[in-house]
């Protein structure tokens, strides 16, 4: 079986360098950064932290050489999706694609130039310290589903996620992936913004009770959204941002949208609470308060290029 | 009226009102800090932009001198207000005058729980930048509107008015200038806290609302609550403070409104006197205020990130 990561940041290397690691997988990656491909390319590709891999996998920055594959899966930020996976649909006209993606909206991205398309969500985290090695932060679970108007088979869904359980990755394949993805959604969509504009902690921000209060309103207009799509959640994302605030979990974690913004890097907000507005407006369910701190971190983003 | 009067405060509109002031009275400049005095004593303020001048009021940090003063103007931020109101008590007579020009909403209540001096509300729109302790720039050359507070006669704010004329800003007076508080107030809350957050100038953004995703959107929002608020107060507004935002960003001077430039160097903001002015009179009329609710607990958090 062959796979074929597109987007070999963080997360895209965690996967790459773990399915790299199964006999029967042949890995390939893509990614723009020649620095980082040129490394894979000519020392392997390094994890270290919650596990030590050095794989051998061949990566490209040209996607005219990639082979055909049976598997994609997509690891850039959201904003770069559209783009990656014009450029590298030739590979998969007879395999299934698959978004492990933050926020909504990647895998209907996909599907313009994919047949069968995986939805998908995944916790595992870490950062790129060096070209060709990556910090593995954080274990996780992912897990992948068929996208519904674009569907790969339940059975394709299935291998894959043996494949990545196999590879050290515990995935579950299930029938209807949305509900993680929406709980995961909330919860970034009702933190990472606030984090951004206010250059405070997770902790931080849930111990102001003004703060917590607006967290919270993030999280019901995410939900009446998710309902109003017959989306069961799958945990409530309260109990997991309360959960996320405890000191010996993740209080002095800075949002990855604040070190974006602390970067002057373009965030992700139009796929996070920018992508719960759409869908909200598609249902006919107000957004208030996702629109305004989607309209503010668009406005900080304009403020770089003034 | 030749008199004596001192600014307190000499941030941008103390500055413009001093080194205006003293080119027909006999001005004291009182600063908190002793370089900036020293800056204006030696050097006078540097008037530039939509003037070309160098004042020489005199300066000083010590209060001692306001026994001889006619009229005070508080100019300071409004958190500083109460310092200054301390320092009038028992020094300025009881026949002088005490004018406020703080943005937000309660000046005058705290300069009066300090001294029965006659006093004057006032509010300013215009607008300018500090280049440095001896150079502040005249940026819009809009009007400070002036009225008596309380049982104060108009003849204080016309002839306050007309000394401010003299000067050479533009200045109104006027019965009662609530309506031109609350549109002021609102566009302020507004604008300054939706600046201080995204870090942008109040540009063409702020008017913007062709994408659902368009700044526009939520200033707009903004002021919609904003003028719920001031309805169930009672108050008929003056300027619409949407087509205020409109004009001010058409104007194209990109003005730093003053809670960005505090954000920006880590000072706390008037963000309580301003959006929290306005929040805290939603909560006492009962009125939703969500959105203004939400830039002022983002605003003081970013201030904690810092403080």
């Amino acid at each position: 079986m062959r796979v074929t990561i597109v987007g070999c940041g963080a997360v895209g290397s965690l996967f790459a360098a773990n399915l790299a690691q199964v006999d029967d997988v042949e890995v390939w990656a893509f990614d723009l950064d020649r620095e980082h491909v040129a490394a894979i390319n000519e020392h392997g590709l390094q994890l270290s932290g919650a596990g030590e891999v050095l794989a051998h996998l061949r990566a490209t920055t040209d996607a005219a050489e990639l082979p055909p594959s049976d598997f994609g899966i997509v690891a850039t930020k959201c904003m770069h999706t559209a783009a990656a996976i014009e450029a590298t649909a030739s590979a998969f006209t007879a395999g299934a694609v698959c978004s492990v993606q933050n926020g909504v909206g990647n895998e209907e991205a996909i599907a313009e130039r994919v047949e069968r398309v995986i939805r998908g969500t995944t916790f595992p985290a870490g950062r790129v310290v060096e070209p060709g090695h990556v910090q593995w932060d954080v274990k996780g679970d992912t897990t992948i589903g068929p996208f519904e108007p674009s569907p790969a088979g339940m059975a394709e869904v299935e291998r894959l996620a043996e494949a990545c359980t196999r590879a050290g990755l515990p995935t579950q394949a299930v029938a209807d992936a949305r509900g993680p993805q929406w709980r995961k959604l909330i919860f970034n969509a009702a933190t990472n913004p606030i984090g951004a504009l206010t250059g405070l902690t997770h902790g931080r921000v849930c111990e102001d009770p003004g703060l917590r209060r607006l967290v919270s309103q993030l999280v019901d207009e995410g939900k009446a959204v998710a309902a109003a799509q017959g989306i069961e959640l799958d945990a409530d994302p309260e109990e997991l941002i309360d959960h996320a605030a405890r000191p010996e979990v993740a209080y002095d974690h800075k949002a990855s949208m604040l070190q974006d913004v602390e970067a002057r890097r373009p965030t992700e907000i139009d796929y996070l609470n920018g992508g719960i507005a759409r869908f909200g407006r598609e249902q006919g369910v107000p957004t208030p308060m996702n629109d305004a701190v989607t309209t503010l971190i668009k406005g900080l983003e304009a403020s770089w290029a003034t | 009226m030749s008199e004596r009067v001192w600014v307190i405060g000499g941030g941008v509109i103390g500055s413009l009102f001093a080194a205006h002031l003293s080119r027909v009275a006999d001005v004291t400049l009182m600063s908190r800090r002793t370089e900036h005095a020293a800056a204006v004593s030696e050097n006078g303020i540097r008037v530039s932009g939509r003037a070309d001048f160098v004042g020489r009021p005199q300066a000083t940090t010590d209060p001692a001198g306001l026994t001889e003063a006619g009229l005070a103007i508080v100019a300071t931020k409004a958190s500083d207000v109460e310092a200054a109101a301390a320092q009038l008590e028992g020094r300025l007579v009881d026949g002088a005058a005490v004018m406020t020009v703080q943005n937000g909403l309660g000046a005058e209540e705290v300069v009066r729980s300090h001294g029965p001096w006659p006093q004057l509300s006032a509010v300013t729109f215009m607008s300018g930048t500090k280049l440095g302790d001896d150079h502040v720039e005249y940026v819009l050359d809009t009007p400070t509107w002036l009225a008596p507070y309380q049982d104060s006669p108009l003849e204080l704010a016309e002839q306050t008015a007309t000394l401010i004329v003299e000067s050479g800003l533009k200045a109104e007076a006027m019965p009662d200038l609530e309506a031109a508080r609350w549109s002021k107030l609102i566009f302020n809350a507004t604008v300054n806290s939706v600046a201080a957050l995204t870090v942008l100038p109040h540009d063409h953004h702020f008017a913007e609302v062709e994408e659902p995703t368009d700044l526009g959107h939520l200033v707009r929002g903004l002021i919609e609550e904003g003028k719920l608020i001031a309805a169930a107060a009672g108050i008929e507004l003056g300027e619409d403070p949407w087509e205020m935002n409109v004009l001010a960003t058409q104007r194209g001077s990109r003005h730093y409104p003053s809670m960005l430039e505090d954000v920006e160097a880590h000072r706390r903001t008037e963000v309580d006197f301003i959006t929290g002015a306005l929040v805290r009179e939603a909560d006492r009329r009962g009125v939703d205020a969500p959105l203004l609710t939400t830039v002022y607990r983002l605003v003081k958090a970013r201030e904690a990130s810092y403080l």
